[in-house]
């Protein structure tokens, strides 16, 4: 077995996974697979603590860890790892923004995602299928080569095709002159696609855990205690834990967390819906999002087509489905795509997004010394997770934010230096 | 499916109302008000994980703005009012 001890952590031994290990596991029946991180019992006291085991606070711990060589890092997560939105989005990945930093942030991510398993040593079936968003108007269609040309202005790929590209792009859909949204076109980045998003968190916790970062699940946070301007440590349903630095990466209950360290947020919680039909032979090999039916879909490598669109639209933590937006999601689909109209729905399922008031995250500095806020994701967490961890461990680690996340900050609302996210224009009220 | 009780219409599908948040109160005297205050009017939230006192409209039905007590949670409806008159928690 090929087995290599990392020097931060000598007490645990991790199998590189690769076809050597896979065929020396088949003669045991894969019956001797080591586990993939340890569950080790909180210390008193971490020189960082992340609170939130999604994929952005693994991938914080990580980055940590492997950028800046901070390994005595704990991960508190309240319930399982993956279990809040890394296990509930609907896995797109792409760098399509129109505003620099945003642009310049997804893109540094996409790039990430690129060499992810390589990295990673696990692999996070990374699939650049394209993402392909359709234009329905001439207004579109303008709006699109705006977009489009701010892409490639930023160095990155963009193509804007015409109503025979896109047939000949996606049969299936719709086209004709009578379809209930008529399709003239469609901005489309190859480099986007999909990923499987339980991969990621178990990869980046496995990297993590390999360099020595304790991940301790079903450890819930009660509170903080203070001294001064600083968080000295940390009231958890395991006990106290001293911490030097704190991150929070909770996404839609940043607000709870938050406000137990007396801060309020510019962040609302709404729930946001998907769902999966039953499985069927590929028919759809490309992202295809609507902007006029707020909708978009791809095909799992499972089979099943994943579905999703809207907020329900008023502030919520229930992290489950509720009918209409179901309805609104598959009324898109019949009318973008008539053939799919007798497929069964199989699953239906919601999470708690973290909707900030101008679309954008916030990544950086809190009022409090030592608290650093990763939060805001609105729909599009799961492609940024590794540039958040990236950009969020540099943050903690320099106590300073870096050049691609620098516009993020808390206090940009206050500042009036507002990130539109969808680059229509900036408003208040986005959420 | 969520039912929210119209103080003038009676019992209706969610779906025929519009979400207006949280409503928060102006500041008293706009003039007087500093940016900090602004600010935390405009882009702050308590966003509350339980009782949750916020503004519908009426879209669909009669089109007026009515109070709504909710739970975030669990989704139900605790009480209704015309603006400004849900009773004391």
């Amino acid at each position: 077995m090929a087995l290599c001890a990392p020097p931060s952590n000598p007490n645990t031994l991790i199998v590189k996974y690769s076809i050597v290990s896979l065929l020396r596991n088949a003669f045991s029946h894969h019956e001797q697979w080591p586990l993939a991180w340890r569950s080790p019992p909180p210390k008193p006291e971490y020189d960082v603590v992340i609170i939130g085991g999604g994929g952005h606070g693994l991938a914080t711990a990580y980055y940590l860890a492997k950028e800046h060589g901070i390994t005595n890092v704990a991960v508190l997560e309240k319930g399982y790892l993956g279990g809040g939105n890394t296990g509930r989005n609907t896995t797109i990945v792409r760098s399509n923004y129109f505003l620099d930093a945003n642009a310049h942030f997804y893109e540094h991510s996409l790039k990430l995602w690129e060499n992810l398993s390589a990295d990673l040593n696990f692999n996070v079936m990374f699939s650049p299928r394209g993402v392909l968003n359709l234009a329905h108007s001439h207004a579109d269609l303008e709006a699109y080569s705006r977009r489009g040309n701010a892409m490639r202005v930023n160095g990155i790929d963009a193509e804007l095709l015409g109503l025979d590209e896109v047939r000949r792009m996606v049969p299936l859909l719709d086209c004709s002159a009578e379809a209930r949204y008529p399709v003239m076109g469609g901005l489309l980045q190859r480099r986007g696609g999909t990923a499987r998003h339980d991969a990621v968190a178990w990869g980046y916790a496995r990297g993590a855990d390999s360099r020595g970062v304790d991940i301790i699940q079903q450890c819930e946070v009660t509170g903080f205690s203070r001294s001064g301007n600083r968080i000295t440590g940390i009231d958890t349903s395991r006990g106290h834990i001293r911490a030097g630095k704190i991150g929070l990466a909770v996404a839609g209950h940043s607000g709870q967390v938050a406000a137990l360290a007396g801060l309020r947020l510019p962040i609302e919680s709404h729930v946001l819906q998907a769902l999966v039909s039953e499985p069927v032979k590929p028919v759809l090999d490309t992202v295809v999002t609507s902007g006029a039916a707020h909708f978009y879909v791809s095909q799992s490598d499972k089979g099943e087509l994943v579905l999703g669109g809207d907020l329900d639209m008023y502030n919520s933590y229930g992290q489950r489905s509720n009918l209409p937006p179901v309805e609104h999601a598959v009324q898109s689909l019949v009318a973008l795509f008539p053939c799919f109209s007798r497929l069964r729905m199989l699953r239906t399922w919601g999470g708690v997004m973290d909707m900030s008031m101008d679309g954008s995250p916030i990544i950086g500095k809190s009022p409090i010394d030592n608290l650093y806020l990763n939060c805001g994701w609105c729909y599009g967490g799961f492609k940024a997770t590794p540039a958040s961890g990236w950009c969020f461990a540099h943050t903690i680690a320099q106590d300073r934010p870096h050049a691609l996340n620098a516009a993020f900050t808390l206090d940009r609302y206050a500042q009036g230096r507002v990130l539109d996210e969808r680059g229509a224009g900036p408003f208040a009220w986005a959420h | 499916m969520m039912l929210i009780h119209c103080p003038h219409c009676g019992a209706r599908d969610v779906t025929e109302f519009t979400y207006g948040g949280a409503g928060a109160a102006r500041p008293a005297d706009p003039a007087a008000a500093d940016d900090p205050q602004w600010a935390d009017y405009v882009y702050m939230r308590d966003n509350p994980r339980g009782l949750h006192d916020e503004l519908w409209q009426h879209s669909a039905g009669c089109r007026r703005w009515i109070a709504v007590r909710r739970n975030t949670l669990t989704h139900d409806v605790i009480a209704t009012a015309r603006p400004g008159e849900l009773p004391p928690r």
